[in-house]
């Protein structure tokens, strides 16, 4: 018989298909799992886009029978499913949900899973492929991993096996390179699958899109005409009751070093040659690794960080964040940080690239915005007007996905007076559609073992290379007051000490 | 969800296109948050008695619809053109932004269709891709349209003889972009098969297909010629006539053997495919077949052992897949020409 490279039914598919596969989460009754993993699943289910054969494992501490835990997933589906669940697929995809109690460092527990794995390959007739999703808290990750590997549950031998491994990896540089050795004992990088979900946006595919499907930018896009970037994501609500895990992360950890950095990446990078996997996290990496980190020493001149004290959110007094519940009353963490960043190639040389992060600030927004120089000729005069402005292009992630390019254009009457306007594209009036939810499409990447939109070992060690000296001078630095913004604000003026003059923060 | 009208009777295209543009204007003024959808026009040619029918189709598609829709109700004998223009929105909250979607509904007579292009080209969003569906027939009104039209929508399934529908869909092939809402029928089972043959043990299966039968609600026939059309393309199979009154029955040549087809009828009594079945020539097989909550699979090995089990998925309804038509009008799919062309070897 002749094999066949390649399968001449799914050429014009939209939906690539999945091959028959378990997932096995750990975590399975954590927060993530709720909120988030179940309820995907469904609407996978619900789609027709699971595999045709989907079997679903949890691994978790509590002690439940497998019944009780298809109630808790049918509760957090019905809680939190962006479509309505239909009963008959719901139940068919609850009933056949297995459930195995245990820690995660119990041999015995790795047995069953192994046991369960192989009584669901009898049962379809065949070796399913295996994908061990970690939602647990982070110092799990290394213990399931060994655990999975002294089980044998590694093995890719007869089938595809692989491992996703939930943010954040890592604390900083030495444990992230830790806990890749670690991973890479047991699998190959090419199971390995580190999932950043702000990567499955839309939004963030769609800044790939933006740069690479338009003749227009890509001439700019460069030090010749950008002045400077500024990418912000700012909260206007404050950590929301997790004060355990926000004061041991902080902003710089929970925002910057893996949303903001893979921004910026995509932003910066030279076009890949093509959009399989590798290829584009070589791109990223190459951009990643120009960034020169800061030593020690020289962090307070390119970083800041911040916290919010008291305010007025919405009209409404708000607590600062030191008197939030479980905030040590001397907390140092900061829940607001600003960095200005140098890509030493020759694309970027010389650019500014200035990133801020926050919570309780006057509003919830993420955008990129490009600032770029100004004409070298203005035969214009301006006075009666505010003038000719240097053009900016701002790449709104969320709450409104979008672009907007100022541009300079002649105020109506007789004299050649200019103002900025805006000229503005919303994906939403565009395509009236409802985009997938990011972890729905990350969950069908990894079962087809698609790595595109997941980070790689040498990247991952590249974005906590930038960060990790930053915190180690913050760690250092006991004795320096943390600067306070009032919740509501526009976040701490202090900000501004890390801008070259002429330049200023877009307002929130 | 708010609304703004107006209403004109024995009206003109360039009135309408007025009232289109002074309504925006006013609601973009009276709120700066509130902007027009531009996606997709589509413009629908209808009886005028059935009219409401279509609106609640299309009021069905979900979050898939056009952002102008022209709604033609054709009235025989009318001489005169009247009009209803509403701008829907949703007043948006916070920084959000809120998006209008357009509705023009036009009443006029049947003798405005052979220049229906007058009429419809100054309504339509300029800049966007303009969709033609005319599910009762109205030949002519497609026809003036097709200067302006970039995609047509139509159904074969709506036609009693396949043949016919799928000559007339090859027909319009050669001046737009076809979205076959027959051909979207099949879309879950075209997946289902593609990953049924995906792993690299099973591909190789493919080149051995000698069964291919296809089970059909009695008005489904072209969705179920075009699923086989579908294999035939894809599988490099020669389509030959199928022969029989009502359920179609013969061969497509393969390269070292001959398939045999059968697309027979059921008493199913929502549109579409009932099952599929493929069987490979050392006994090999695979049934999909409609149940509750998704597909009922049956695997058949070479050696007898038969196993089944749900394939998860929930319906779309005839509301779901016309609005799978509305957002296929911004996609382009390659494989339903050559399906098309091998369904209609079949239908001789």
């Amino acid at each position: 018989m002749t094999a066949v490279a390649e399968n001449p039914l799914v050429e014009g598919l939209e939906r690539l298909p999945v091959h028959p596969t378990v997932l096995v989460i750990f975590g399975a009754t954590g927060d993530l799992a709720h909120r988030k993993l179940l309820p995907a699943l469904y609407n996978l289910a619900h789609q027709g886009a699971l595999p045709e054969r989907f079997e679903l494992v949890g691994v978790s501490r509590s002690k439940y029978a497998h019944e009780e835990f298809q109630q808790i997933a049918r509760e957090s589906i019905e809680r939190f499913s962006r479509t309505k669940p239909d009963p008959a697929v719901l139940d068919g995809l609850l009933s056949d949900m297995r459930y195995i109690p245990g820690v995660f460092d119990d041999d015995s527990v790795y047995a069953e899973v192994g046991r369960t794995l192989d009584d669901l390959d009898g049962k379809a007739g065949y070796p399913l492929s295996r994908v061990f999703y970690l939602s647990t808290a982070p110092q799990f990750f290394p213990v399931i991993v060994g655990e999975l590997g002294k089980a044998g549950l590694n093995s890719a031998e007869q089938r595809d096996t692989r491992v996703v491994i939930e943010k954040p990896f890592g604390y900083d540089l030495a444990s992230a390179r830790r806990l890749n050795a670690d991973v890479l004992k047991v699998f190959d990088e090419s199971q390995v699958f580190r999932i950043d979900h702000y990567l499955g946006k839309e939004t963030v595919q769609n800044l790939m899109a933006f740069r690479f499907a338009n003749a227009l930018f890509e001439p700019v896009w460069n030090r010749n005409f950008v002045d400077y970037v500024q990418i912000t994501a700012v909260e206007d609500i404050g950590i929301e009751g997790r004060a355990g895990y926000y004061e041991g992360a902080g902003a710089l950890r929970d925002l910057v070093q893996n949303h903001m950095l893979q921004l910026l990446a995509l932003l910066t990078m030279e076009p890949p040659a093509s959009f399989e996997a590798n290829r584009l996290r070589d791109e990223k990496l190459k951009v990643l690794e120009s960034i020169v980190p800061p030593v020690v020493e020289s962090v307070p001149s390119m970083a800041m960080r911040s916290q919010y004290g008291p305010g007025v959110q919405a009209g409404v007094p708000a607590r600062g964040y030191r008197e939030e519940d479980g905030v040590a009353p001397d907390s140092r963490t900061e829940t607001y940080a600003a960095l200005r960043l140098q890509i030493s190639n020759w694309r970027w040389a010389g650019v500014p690239f200035y990133l801020r992060t926050g919570k309780r600030v006057a509003r919830k927004l993420t955008e990129i915005a490009v600032q770029l120089k100004p004409v070298p000729h203005l035969a214009f005069q301006s006075q009666g007007s505010v003038g000719v402005q240097p053009n900016q292009i701002v790449l709104t992630v969320q709450p409104d996905e979008g672009v907007s390019i100022s541009l300079g254009a002649k105020i109506p009457g007789p004299r050649m007076r200019i103002r900025p306007v805006s000229m503005e594209f919303h994906y939403g009036t565009s395509f009236v559609s409802q985009s997938p939810e990011a972890y729905e499409r990350l969950i069908l990447d990894a079962m087809r073992g698609d790595a595109t939109l997941f980070t790689r070992n040498d990247e991952i060690e590249a974005l906590w290379g930038i960060v990790d000296p930053i915190l180690t001078a913050w760690k250092q630095d006991t004795a320096s007051p943390i600067p306070q913004y009032p919740a509501g604000s526009q976040g701490p003026p202090d900000a501004n000490s890390l801008l070259a003059p002429g330049h200023a923060w877009r307002r929130l | 969800m708010s609304e703004d009208i107006w209403n004109a009777r024995d009206t003109a295209p360039e009135a309408i296109d007025s009232a289109l543009r002074e309504l925006l204007r006013e609601r973009h003024a009276a709120n700066h948050a509130l902007v027009p959808a531009r996606v997709l026009n589509l413009v629908v040619v209808v009886d005028r008695s059935w009219k409401g029918e279509i609106a609640n189709r299309l009021e069905r598609v979900g979050r898939y619809h056009a952002s102008r829709t022209v709604l033609c109700a054709v009235e025989p004998g009318r001489t005169t053109i009247d009009a209803r223009v509403v701008m829907s929105y949703e007043e948006p909250t916070g920084d959000a932004l809120g998006v209008i979607l357009e509705q023009v509904e036009i009443d006029l007579g049947d003798e405005h269709l052979t220049n229906l292009e007058s009429v419809i080209d100054p309504i339509v969003a300029a800049e966007i891709p303009t969709m033609i569906w005319c599910p009762h027939g109205h030949i002519e009104a497609i026809n003036a349209l097709l200067g302006i039209a970039d995609v047509i929508l139509l159904d074969s399934d709506d036609e009693p003889e396949p043949a016919l529908a799928l000559a007339r869909a090859a027909e319009l092939l050669g001046s737009a972009y076809v979205v076959d809402l027959a051909w979207l029928r099949t879309t879950p089972w075209r997946e289902r098969l593609a990953a049924s043959f995906d792993p690299p043990e099973r591909r190789q299966l493919l080149w051995q297909i000698c069964t291919v039968a296809a089970r059909h609600q009695a008005s489904s026939a072209a969705s179920a010629t075009l699923l086989a059309g579908w294999l035939a393309s894809r599988l490099d199979w020669q389509a030959t006539p199928l022969s029989g009154n009502g359920d179609l029955h013969g061969v497509a040549h393969a390269h070292a053997h001959d398939v045999e087809v059968s697309l027979d009828s059921s008493d199913q009594v929502v549109p579409g495919l009932t099952g599929v079945t493929v069987a490979v020539r050392d006994g090999w097989s695979l049934s999909l077949d409609r149940a509750s909550g998704g597909l009922c699979a049956r695997r058949r090995e070479r050696d007898g052992t038969e196993t089944s089990w749900q394939v998860l998925g929930a319906s779309r309804g005839e509301g779901g897949i016309l609005g799978e038509g509305v957002r296929q009008a911004l996609l382009r799919d390659p494989t339903y020409s050559p399906a098309l062309a091998c369904a209609r070897a079949f239908c001789g």
